[in-house]
């Protein structure tokens, strides 16, 4: 009888470990608490799935949840067509390509939190550039700490200000691969410019595309850092993201088995929405 | 279908071309016959891609005009001028059907739907692949890809002209030969002209009527066939054509003689004696022979390669090859090489000044 080597698990050991204590282990810390109830002092009592129906029937819940998936889909149905367009509209050769590749890496290069603060200053109404623009040049009214509305304006400006960058170049990437003879070939058929867009650069740029997507739904769905320090989830809970909700239940009120119970929730859906778009996207692929 | 004509025409891809080697294509003017099978062929780098996208449109000449049936063409769109091209790799449109991306051509230029469906089955037809007509283009294997971008060319029954830019580059070894044969059978069928472009002698030589052979920029001999063979214009066609190539020896004129050494060569018929410059003998392989007295040699190399034997040999310092069937020397030995008079012509510097005797001309005829 073949005797099997296994000694191929202890090369794996070192892998495992590490993820076990970066994400398996803190994940179950999480299921932990989730499941019980604290009033301080290391004693814990049984609570069994209370947090998680508590959470579903909880307005607070709903509406975070609701302005989280309105923030992603306006954001993503900005950024993608703007992206696509800039990347287009791009030169493919030349002295201007990296000038312009250049350009569109500098906002992704700026941390989070700084993104926030400039921001921040950039629509204050008195001094910032934008705000007093807004408010004694044009004369609109404009303050994001009191209009809702101007401080939805504000956060989506500003992430498609920092993330348009991504989709571009990796739609860039996508329509440089194209060869020539496409076109050329598109030219001799009699193509209109949207047919080469339809039938030569957008399959081209599928691949590419759904990563793009993805990366932008992940990213903006678990936003956190740039609305915290430009609205602090505000005016009111106007601007209260998943994330934001999250920590204030989480570190305000320190309430660790529901915020336990909402990490779970948060985490799934990000699963399971990006798992469904990309299996949608990829079930065609011949390959 | 149309009678195309190049008019002294010359490009170069530098915005201010002065110098002859700023031009990637020198002088040229040609005339292409309705219905003709032609094929440029020339090694990598000479310009015929250069010359296909001038006549197909992808590119304007820096001087010159393009004629098609004696109509200016040269600012005209690859779309205004009609033509098809087929590319180095296959160009399909991924996300269509075959059917589709057949119908492309023909929808793009708002035929009725009957229409276009009568002419792609027609052509689907006449390439083989009905039974791929509702598949994803996609998923098709390179050689019925090619099919494909060949279709849609073929689809249309305005084309002026099908032009071919390497397509069999990218196929496998076995199927190469049944697409060859399929492009001569559909020239035949749909009588379009065609021009095919290629740096592979053996496609040129079996696709078409007429080679047109190209080196550094330049039209160094159109012939058929046949004519590249036995009488090549330019040292260069002798090299290029034929496996091996011809032999071409550096000799000395002494009055009418040519001397080798002091071997005399006989060559065929007359040439001009006032030719001065580099002097050489060119032979094929398949007119050189081994005698009693003759050239002197010594054998490098022999190769037996099945159908014949191809024997390298040394006149000096300089390498010629004989194809011979049989009894081959042994290397090393010294030998006498002999070259068949009527195949043997003499070029001065690379162009050739001999012509054939009269006597041979009318053999030649009957």
């Amino acid at each position: 009888m073949k005797t099997e080597n296994q000694k191929a698990w202890f090369f794996v050991l070192p892998v495992l470990l590490l993820v076990a204590f970066n994400a398996l282990i803190p994940m179950m810390t999480v299921v932990n608490y989730s499941v019980q109830e604290t009033f301080g002092n290391n004693v814990f009592f049984w609570q069994g799935l209370d947090w998680f129906q508590q959470l579903m029937r909880s307005e607070r819940f709903h509406a975070a949840l609701g302005r989280q998936f309105l923030f992603t889909g306006i954001i993503l149905a900005i950024e993608i067509p703007l992206g696509v367009i800039i990347a287009l509209a791009m030169p493919r050769k030349g002295f201007w390509v990296p000038v312009c590749l250049v350009t569109m890496a500098l906002p992704m290069l700026i941390p989070w939190n700084v993104v926030g603060a400039m921001w921040n200053i950039f629509t204050l109404p008195d001094i910032g550039l934008l705000g007093y623009f807004m408010n004694h040049v044009l004369g609109i009214s404009y303050n994001m700490t009191q209009s809702p509305f101007a401080a939805w304006v504000t956060i989506i400006v500003m992430d498609v200000w920092h993330w348009t960058s991504l989709v571009v170049l990796l739609s860039y990437a996508g329509l440089v691969s194209i060869p020539e003879a496409y076109y050329q070939a598109a030219k001799i058929d009699g193509a209109s410019s949207w047919s080469v867009f339809r039938f030569i650069q957008l399959p081209k740029m599928k691949q590419v595309l759904t990563i793009a997507i993805l990366l932008r739904f992940m990213d903006s769905f678990n936003i956190y850092t740039e609305p915290f320090v430009l609205t602090g989830g505000g005016p009111g809970n106007s601007t209260t993201l998943l994330s934001i909700d999250l920590v204030k239940i989480a570190l305000g009120q320190f309430d660790l088995g529901p915020a336990a119970a909402m990490s779970l929730i948060y985490f799934a859906i990000t699963l399971l929405v990006s798992w469904l778009f990309y299996t949608l996207m990829t079930r065609n692929d011949t390959r | 279908m149309a009678k195309i004509t190049l008019s002294n025409l010359r490009h170069s891809y530098l915005p201010t071309p002065k110098a002859r080697e700023d031009y990637a294509l020198q002088e040229i003017d040609l005339n292409w016959d309705d219905g003709g099978a032609y094929a440029l062929l020339g090694p990598s780098g000479c310009g015929k891609t250069t010359l296909l996208n001038i006549i197909s449109g992808l590119l304007t000449p820096s001087e010159g005009a393009i004629l098609f049936d004696g109509r200016d063409v040269t600012t005209l769109t690859p779309e205004q001028r009609n033509i098809a091209q087929v590319f180095q790799f296959p160009v399909i449109y991924d996300t269509m059907t075959v059917y589709d991306n057949l119908a492309f051509p023909l929808r793009n230029r708002k035929m009725p739907e009957a229409e276009v469906d009568r002419r792609v089955r027609e052509t689907a037809e006449m390439l083989e692949v009905t039974n791929l007509l509702n598949q994803r283009a996609s998923g098709l294997a390179p050689d019925n890809k090619q099919k494909i971008s060949m279709g849609r060319g073929l689809v249309r029954d305005d084309v002026n002209v099908v032009m071919f830019d390497e397509p069999l580059t990218v196929i496998d070894p076995h199927l190469k030969w049944k697409l060859r044969s399929k492009l001569k059978e559909l020239h035949q069928r749909v009588k379009a002209t065609m021009i095919y472009v290629t740096h592979d002698q053996t496609e040129a030589l079996t696709f078409a009527d007429q080679v047109v052979v190209m080196q550094l920029g330049e039209i160094v001999q159109i012939g058929t066939p046949v004519e590249l063979f036995e009488r090549p214009q330019h040292t260069f066609v002798g090299h290029f054509i034929g496996s091996p190539g011809m032999n071409v020896i550096p000799c000395e004129l002494r009055g009418k003689k040519i001397l080798m050494g002091d071997t005399e060569i006989p060559i065929e018929g007359s040439f001009t004696e006032e030719a001065e410059g580099q002097m050489e003998v060119g032979v094929r392989p398949e007119f050189v022979s081994f005698a009693n007295k003759g050239l002197p040699a010594v054998v490098r190399k022999v190769s037996d390669i099945g159908r014949h034997i191809v024997v390298e040999c040394r006149v000096g310092d300089v390498p010629v090859r004989a194809i011979i069937e049989k009894d081959a020397p042994d290397v090393g030995q010294n030998i006498h090489l002999k070259f068949e008079k009527q195949q043997t012509r003499l070029y001065c510097d690379s162009w050739l000044v001999s012509k054939p005797s009269s006597a041979a001309n009318r053999k030649m005829a009957s």
